[in-house]
């Protein structure tokens, strides 16, 4: 780690043997993936609400106005992976993308465990992201792309016979409550450690928390990268 | 599992030491590719259920029909497919008529305009028609009654003028409106409806009054019926500004092969 420019030689030194201090928290989210993050959210967010407007005959009958609603839910979930593809300018989101790519055998570890609900010491072994996480990150991506082409299959109605047009509303019906179990299991993890939430808000978390969450993550190497950022 | 990466894999015991011969993503630097492979096989899955899908709707509508009867709470009903009704309105809120303050009117080219209250329309004959319901957007009511005056009844009272091509249908939403031919109109199974499922037609299925034109698509049956206009030539209505076919037989319209209701 090269001297950092609040690591000022003399500040602290004379009564510490080591020649800098640590900083207390590292940093985890660049502005770019903060902001990738909330955008996200935010047509997410619309795009299920407004399908429940769309389906559930109780907010149906509050909300009415149907032309409207159907036209919020068909853009925002169109727009749905927009933040992403955008995203892909970043380095530190790219490289982000990357680690939530692989799998090691840390990864394995990490599953079997949460299988076993086993939370001993360094039974959930994880680099910056969990094996939770990853999987939570790949079936989600997955289930919007095929939300959105299901979704455009049923919106276009000239690009594909029929059947098909069925078909997708079949498939659109019933990936939408899982692609909401996923979302509120998202959310739910989310509510339960208040540090992983202020990663997500300020950028930054806790060593500490760093260390025992994401034994395996390189923070230090990251500092690098969001600062490049 | 795919393990031809493994050369690059690390003991995850000791992360400084493998640190040390990876890149700066640590210990996420090298693994096999699951994350794609997720996202592939979801896509894969997507498609796969699209191939499946009309033998899929047909195990499910069975399963979940027979669920719907045993079930008290109506959670199976939120389920897709499940059956039933689904609301819809084009407006933010509907007003609530009753028997004092609804009024149907009959008016445009007619020799006699007419006004009728709820108890006039019940007067006048009442027809039973027992047809499926079937929405543009994919579901079905099986079996389901209306009963009303036909429509037919209300325009020969009224006294249609030469010259006459379609009757426009307003509503007291404000907002929705409809058309059919005069052919069209004076079919016998298209009613003003005052009852479905044999009793009164609620405020949510568009009573106390819609219309219900059996052999086409359900946004034909105009819900909270409040005017009926004879006019020279069709015009589109709300949904058929948007993009539906204003001819909306069950079967042969809308790019849709349903079997037809009537």
């Amino acid at each position: 780690m090269p001297p950092r420019p609040d690591a000022r030689p003399g500040a602290a030194a004379p009564a510490r043997p080591r020649p800098r201090t640590p900083r207390a928290r590292v940093a985890r989210f660049t502005r770019a993936e903060r902001w990738i993050h909330r955008t996200t959210a935010a047509l997410m967010g619309a795009c299920v609400v407004s399908a429940a407007c769309l389906y559930l005959p109780q907010l149906a009958e509050l909300v009415g106005r149907r032309a409207l609603v159907a036209t919020v839910h068909e853009w925002t979930g169109l727009l749905t992976p927009a933040p992403t593809l955008l995203g892909l300018a970043s380095r530190a989101f790219r490289a982000d993308l990357s680690r939530l790519n692989r799998f090691g055998p840390h990864d394995r570890r990490w599953l079997r465990s949460a299988l076993r609900r086993d939370r001993s010491d360094g039974a959930r072994p994880a680099g910056k992201f969990n094996a939770g996480q990853k999987l939570y990150a790949a079936s989600l991506s997955g289930a919007v792309l095929v939300m959105a082409g299901t979704g455009l299959l049923m919106w276009f109605t000239g690009l594909a016979p029929l059947v098909w047009r069925t078909s997708a509303t079949f498939v659109h019906d019933w990936l939408a409550p899982a692609v909401v179990l996923l979302l509120l299991g998202h959310i739910g993890m989310a509510l339960g450690d208040p540090e992983a939430r202020r990663g997500m808000r300020t950028g930054t978390v806790d060593r500490v928390w760093a260390a025992r969450e994401h034994p395996l993550w390189r923070t230090d190497g990251d500092g690098e990268d969001t600062r490049a950022n | 599992m795919d393990r031809n990466t493994g050369a690059a894999e690390h003991p995850s015991a000791d992360p400084d030491t493998a640190d040390a011969g990876a890149t700066e993503r640590g210990a996420d630097a090298s693994g096999s590719p699951v994350g794609r492979r997720v996202i592939l096989g979801m896509l894969g899955l997507g498609a796969a259920g699209m191939a499946a899908a009309p033998w899929l709707e047909r195990r499910l509508d069975t399963v979940l029909a027979a669920a719907a009867d045993k079930d008290p709470t109506g959670v199976t009903g939120l389920l897709p497919g499940a059956g039933g009704f689904r609301y819809y309105s084009v407006t933010s809120s509907v007003p609530h008529k009753d028997a004092d303050s609804y009024r149907l009117t009959v008016s445009g080219l007619v020799d006699r305009p007419a006004g009728y209250r709820l108890a006039d329309l019940r007067a006048l004959p009442q027809h039973r028609i027992v047809r499926d319901v079937q929405c543009v957007t994919g579901w079905r009511v099986p079996h389901t009654s209306f009963e009303g005056v036909r429509l037919a009844t209300l325009l020969e009272a009224a006294g249609v003028r030469p010259g006459a091509g379609a009757v426009r249908f307003t509503c007291f939403d404000g907002a929705y409106s409809e058309s059919l031919t005069l052919e069209q109109a004076r079919r016998d199974d298209v009613l003003v409806a005052l009852r479905m499922r044999d009793e009164p037609l609620g405020h949510s299925h568009g009573g106390p009054v819609r219309l219900y034109v059996a052999p086409m698509y359900f946004y034909k049956s105009a819900k909270w019926l409040s005017g009926i206009e004879v006019t020279r030539e069709v015009r589109p209505g709300y949904w058929e500004h948007r993009g539906y076919d204003v001819d909306a037989w069950v079967g042969t319209s809308n790019g849709r092969d349903d079997a037809p209701t009537a």
